[in-house]
């Protein structure tokens, strides 16, 4: 918990996707820092996920689309 | 006419949880008008207030958005009025774009994407108080002249929290709109643009709130936050059962008592009748729901606004997903226990209009307190006080069984509409968790009195004109003279009901339990005293249980019960769920697959019992 990474991409999944489209409106970009916050009791989904300022409840399915890179451990 | 009379049309836009709604309420106070926007069920919110300088400011209170490229029938709305070509809502004079200055790095990229429409906008920087406690500082000065238009500071939960941004509304002249937009770069990716500009005008200590973090440790925790959520709504459900059912017992009572009043000053007949057991008695039931509405949305709204209710979607929404849900569905059902009515109107914090109408779909099928006295007539009459399994009371038991019968069906019925559903595509939840707030008194307190005159002008109109039709049925035709049968068995619901018992012949149900059935439509618990009647027992509802337990079958009351755990018998509910869906269509496809359910249950139940001997 509290792991932070940094956003490389947001993979569509299909075309049209407005998932994804959505993600990427939200913030998700590359080069955002982004940092897993807290994971739901029942089988660790939904991920709570910061971006920006701003704290999103994210599926897996959802979650799965963004790429990132583990940033080194401070 | 000059320029200071003519009305300035102006429309509230923001992302969600910016406190524009609380900005509306500031503006406009009670001033306020909700209707749906034309063909769909999505609010129009619209006030008005005086300007300083006289001139008349109209309102509208825009659905929260993320961006233009809408994802829901809510933003599709703003995206369309914002852009001028919606059917029947012409261009705002101004676009007043607001946003939560503790989260502008996902805000102004709205702002930004809106600006580029190149129409008259202003900015307001809502909640400052709480950027300033957190240190953020924002150069206001700066950030006008960099997005080329005028910026102002809100604290909407603040009286005269709105005074910059009222005088600033005031100066703008609707007649010399001054665009196009005099924004810096048009560069095409927006976020590299909110990060320059943040960069340039805001400095932030810290990126979330510390208070946030500390809270979210234990509401988010997977065991703690459990045992906090199990608490609140077992609170929230005490309150409703012990605030309400009085409050429901004192209306039902006061109004009967108005209408016996009333009786006693008219000659006996059909009028007299008419008022009494029409007019009245459906006025009574629509009242007798306000309570359980006020109280439940009481806590609904304080939990919306304090931003906890995400956070329960948030550690639901796992266990929901599994049964084709969202974690949004679980406080509208939860509500349903109480009554289907405030649990359907509850719908509406679901954003995926299809997870929307599978939870109205099955919010009936939670046991509400209306089928109570059904049951508790049933189960006293039939089964017996005994201990099973050396610590169970079989009665308790039974009921208990009503109420998982009930959760279950709805979980199956949720995922046969899961299957059957032709757009399979993805549910998303990409769901925002916003800062914790205190919730203000006035949002509350307009918040309720907007969902008590929505169900009492637009769904109270219903009930009450479908119970006087009731009442027709059950009083006319008139029975002939040297009757031996009590009068309803020669009305209009006699006959129904005896027409009826060819269809329920086969779960055991005899013309009596037919005949309660019809005027039991008004409501469930209506059902008990419409046999009292039937059995020519009015008032005597205590030795109704010795009749039916010396009458009926042990089979056929368990059918009875069967039936009352789906049966579509109320009509409030389904007055509910037009006014909520817009569609006679959902209205039928719910009574008509709860009435199978109904038939087949109580089918099983009859037949099976019967062969066991009951």
């Amino acid at each position: 918990m509290g792991a932070s990474a940094t956003v490389l991409d947001v993979n569509d999944n299909g075309t049209n996707d407005r998932i994804a489209q959505r993600l990427r409106d939200l913030g998700f970009v590359a080069g955002e820092p982004v940092r897993l916050v807290a994971r739901g009791p029942l089988g660790a989904d939904p991920l709570l996920v910061q971006i920006g300022y701003t704290r999103f409840a994210l599926r897996r399915a959802e979650a799965a689309r963004v790429t990132v890179t583990a940033d080194a451990a401070p | 006419m000059n320029a200071a009379a003519a009305t300035l049309q102006i429309a509230l836009v923001g992302n969600p949880n910016c406190g524009k709604t609380a900005l509306f309420n500031l503006l406009t106070g009670t001033r306020q008008k909700v209707a749906n926007y034309a063909g769909v069920t999505i609010e129009r919110k619209e006030g008005h207030y005086t300007a300083p300088s006289g001139r008349s400011v109209r309102v509208l209170d825009l659905p929260g958005a993320y961006s233009l490229a809408a994802t829901s029938p809510d933003e599709a709305i703003t995206r369309d009025v914002v852009m001028g070509r919606h059917a029947q809502e012409a261009a705002p004079d101004l676009i007043v774009c607001v946003v939560d200055a503790t989260n502008l790095r996902l805000h102004l990229r709205f702002v930004l994407e809106i600006a580029r429409l190149g129409r008259p906008m202003l900015l307001a920087l809502n909640m400052m108080d709480a950027a300033r406690r957190r240190g953020i500082r924002i150069d206001t000065a700066q950030l006008s002249q960099r997005l080329g238009m005028p910026v102002v500071e809100t604290i909407a939960v603040k009286h005269g929290g709105a005074k910059q941004l009222i005088e600033q509304i005031d100066a703008t002249r609707p007649a010399l709109s001054p665009q196009p937009s005099t924004l810096a770069s048009h560069s095409f990716d927006l976020h590299a643009d909110v990060r320059a500009l943040l960069a340039a005008t805001v400095s932030v200590p810290r990126r979330t709130a510390a208070v946030d973090d500390a809270i979210d440790r234990v509401v988010l925790h997977p065991v703690l936050g459990l045992a906090i959520l199990a608490v609140v709504m077992f609170l929230i459900f005490q309150a409703v059962f012990s605030w309400a059912t009085p409050l429901h017992d004192g209306i039902a009572n006061g109004m009967q008592a108005a209408g016996n009043w009333l009786g006693d000053t008219l000659p006996d007949g059909a009028l007299r009748s008419l008022l009494v057991d029409g007019v009245f008695a459906g006025l009574g039931t629509v009242l007798a729901f306000l309570p359980q509405i006020l109280i439940l949305f009481l806590f609904i709204l304080c939990l919306e606004e304090s931003g906890y209710l995400p956070r329960a979607a948030f550690l639901l929404d796992r266990m929901m997903l599994t049964a084709g849900l969202t974690g949004r569905s679980f406080i509208p059902l939860l509500s349903s226990f109480a009554c289907a009515i405030p649990g359907i109107m509850a719908t509406r914090s679901i954003p995926d209009p299809r997870d929307r109408l599978t939870t109205i779909l099955i919010a009936p099928l939670m046991t509400c307190s209306a089928r109570l006295p059904v049951y508790a007539l049933l189960i006293a009459a039939f089964i017996p006080q005994r201990t099973v399994a050396g610590v169970f009371n079989l009665q308790g038991v039974v009921l208990f069984t009503l109420y998982v019968a009930g959760i279950v069906s709805a979980l199956l019925v949720a995922w046969v509409i899961k299957r059957l559903r032709r757009d399979q595509s993805e549910h998303a939840l990409m769901m925002e968790l916003p800062s914790y707030r205190l919730p203000h008194p006035r949002d509350i307190a307009i918040g309720l009195y907007e969902r008590g005159m929505i169900f009492v002008k637009r769904v109270g109109g219903i009930i009450l004109a479908l119970t006087v039709l009731l009442w027709f049925l059950s009083s006319f035709p008139a029975p002939p003279a040297g009757a031996s049968e009590p009068a309803i068995h020669y009305s209009a619901a006699g006959m129904i009901g005896r027409a009826l018992h060819t269809v329920f012949a086969p779960l055991g149900f005899n013309w009596q339990i037919c005949i309660a059935l019809v005027p039991g439509l008004a409501a469930r618990e209506v059902a008990v005293s419409s046999l009292a009647t039937v059995y020519a027992l009015a008032g005597n509802e205590d030795g109704l249980q010795a009749v039916v337990a010396a009458q009926w079958s042990l089979a056929t009351a368990l059918a009875l019960l069967a039936w009352y755990v789906f049966a579509p018998m109320c009509i409030s509910t389904l007055a509910t769920v037009k006014r909520e869906t817009g569609s006679t269509r959902n209205v039928i496809v719910l009574a008509g697959y709860l009435f199978g359910l109904a038939w087949l249950a109580s089918f099983a139940t009859y037949q099976i019992a019967s062969a066991f001997g009951a």
